[in-house]
């Protein structure tokens, strides 16, 4: 790539930061210059957010018709997935898995719904079923 | 306190903070040394690990080994700490604040404040320097960011703790010159990474690294087209660009970096034929960019024929064999 042909596009980065890019200048020595963003980088990082957004979604009716608990919900709204919420809450896997279903779920005790909302940075309240059917979100 | 710490910003935040904390022991290197020695560039298919529900893919070497491999191919002593407390990684910091030491933390990014919201991901391996303090506040030097900034106490010790896959436990690093770094041995240094770079690309074992790591994953375009369909297909190459392009990962930008690196080892190797192979990386990272351009018609839903992913196998082969030959020419040269 040569210096003048770096992408200068409009990007999320406006306002935080001007990435740094190498490229050949006219003497074919590299060189480095910023960037302000590049389309073909911001549409790829659109698609990630539209299948985020997409997911979250999905949860939220999931929870809504009772499938499962609105720990799936907060989950993805947190970009988590099992594994990192395990990592982050200290419960196994398959003890997450257990929490996600709605009948395991109305019996949790405080301790580990508090657990939950700590991590997730939200109220305990919140995590409460009756929430999603007063459709406030 | 507040160390009188020199910022400079690069493309990639390992390469920056090697280059940022070297600088500050006495030895001024740049950010493209810095990645060739430590062997930074490679290519790898993680079909396993899952980020953002698709596949993992990386541009360079594992996070951590550029600044191990440099420093200890250059003679230098790498400190590097790992903890179970917060409170424990939090007193280490400090007193190496107060030895006047800056130190490079590993962290997660999705909780760094001072990042957009729309880069927040689950990734846990960005690296920055922590070079002081003030009252509650820790004087931070992101390399990516143009400018130093800072982070609550609360800030750092969560992004330090960070949980997931590679969670970086806290951990600190910082080197130790002990003794002065001669030009001998950047010389030797830039050969062994050389060396050891051809070694990851061209010979290392398994289908999903390296240059058969490209083949491969060109051939398994076509199979997600057959077997998850083209949406499906589409976010999987939205990922491939991303991991290629975004803040923190690199990749046709590594291209550039390495033969930057190439071109600039030539004052010190003195070796003609480099500056001819520097041209074919140049040439990897350009056809890297225009499959990215490809990818992005293909998940925009512009192109969706299945001529437009044999399209993208193509690229990709074509990209392996370049890769390939570059690496080969590379060996061939007397180092």
């Amino acid at each position: 790539m040569n210096k003048k042909d770096i992408p200068q596009d409009h990007s999320a980065l406006v306002n935080y930061i001007k990435e740094l890019c190498y490229a050949v200048g006219e003497d074919g020595q590299y060189t480095t210059a910023n960037s302000t963003g590049w389309d073909v980088k911001t549409n790829a990082l659109n698609l990630a957010w539209q299948d985020i957004e997409q997911r979250i979604v999905t949860a939220y009716s999931q929870v809504k018709n009772r499938e499962v608990s609105p720990i799936l919900y907060y989950m993805e709204l947190r970009l988590m997935d099992i594994g990192i919420l395990s990592a982050y809450t200290g419960f196994w896997k398959w003890t997450i898995k257990r929490h996600l279903k709605p009948s395991v779920f109305v019996k949790l005790d405080n301790k580990v719904l508090l657990k939950y909302a700590l991590i997730f940075e939200i109220d305990v309240e919140d995590l409460k079923t009756e929430k999603f059917n007063a459709d406030k979100f | 306190m507040q160390i009188n710490f020199n910022h400079q910003q690069s493309a990639h935040c390992e390469n920056g903070v090697t280059v940022n904390l070297l600088n500050y022991s006495g030895l001024r290197l740049t950010e493209p040394l810095v990645f060739g020695m430590g062997s930074g560039l490679f290519f790898i298919y993680i079909p396993f690990l899952k980020v953002n529900n698709a596949p993992a893919f990386s541009y360079r070497t594992m996070p951590g080994l550029i600044f191990k491999r440099t420093c200890s191919r250059l003679g230098i002593k790498v400190i590097r700490k790992k903890f179970r407390s917060e409170s424990e990684a939090q007193r280490i910091l400090d007193d190496c604040l107060i030895k006047n030491q800056p130190v490079g933390c590993q962290v997660g990014v999705y909780y760094l404040t001072y990042f957009p919201k729309e880069y927040r991901f689950h990734f846990n391996a960005h690296n920055l320097v922590v070079y002081g303090k003030t009252d509650d506040r820790y004087l931070i030097s992101d390399p990516v960011m143009e400018d130093t900034t800072s982070l609550t106490e609360f800030d750092l010790n969560r992004v330090r703790f960070a949980k997931g896959p590679l969670a970086p436990k806290g951990q600190l690093y910082y080197p130790q010159i002990e003794n002065i770094v001669s030009d001998e041995k950047i010389v030797y240094a830039i050969k062994r990474g050389i060396k050891q770079n051809i070694r990851d690309m061209l010979y290392i074992p398994g289908p999903i690294a390296g240059v058969s790591g490209i083949k491969y994953v060109a051939k398994k375009i076509l199979k997600w087209h057959d077997r998850l369909g083209a949406k499906t297909t589409g976010l999987y190459l939205a990922q491939l660009v991303r991991m290629q392009e975004e803040i923190g990962t690199g990749g046709g930008g590594f291209r550039y970096i390495y033969a930057a690196f190439l071109q600039q080892s030539h004052a010190y190797l003195k070796n003609d034929s480099i500056i001819k192979i520097a041209e074919q990386f140049t040439k990897a990272g350009d056809m890297w960019r225009d499959s990215a351009i490809q990818s992005a018609g293909i998940f925009k839903g512009r192109l969706t024929d299945r001529a437009d992913f044999v399209n993208m196998h193509d690229r990709l082969m074509q990209i392996a064999e370049v890769e390939k030959n570059a690496f080969t020419d590379l060996s061939k040269v007397k180092l």
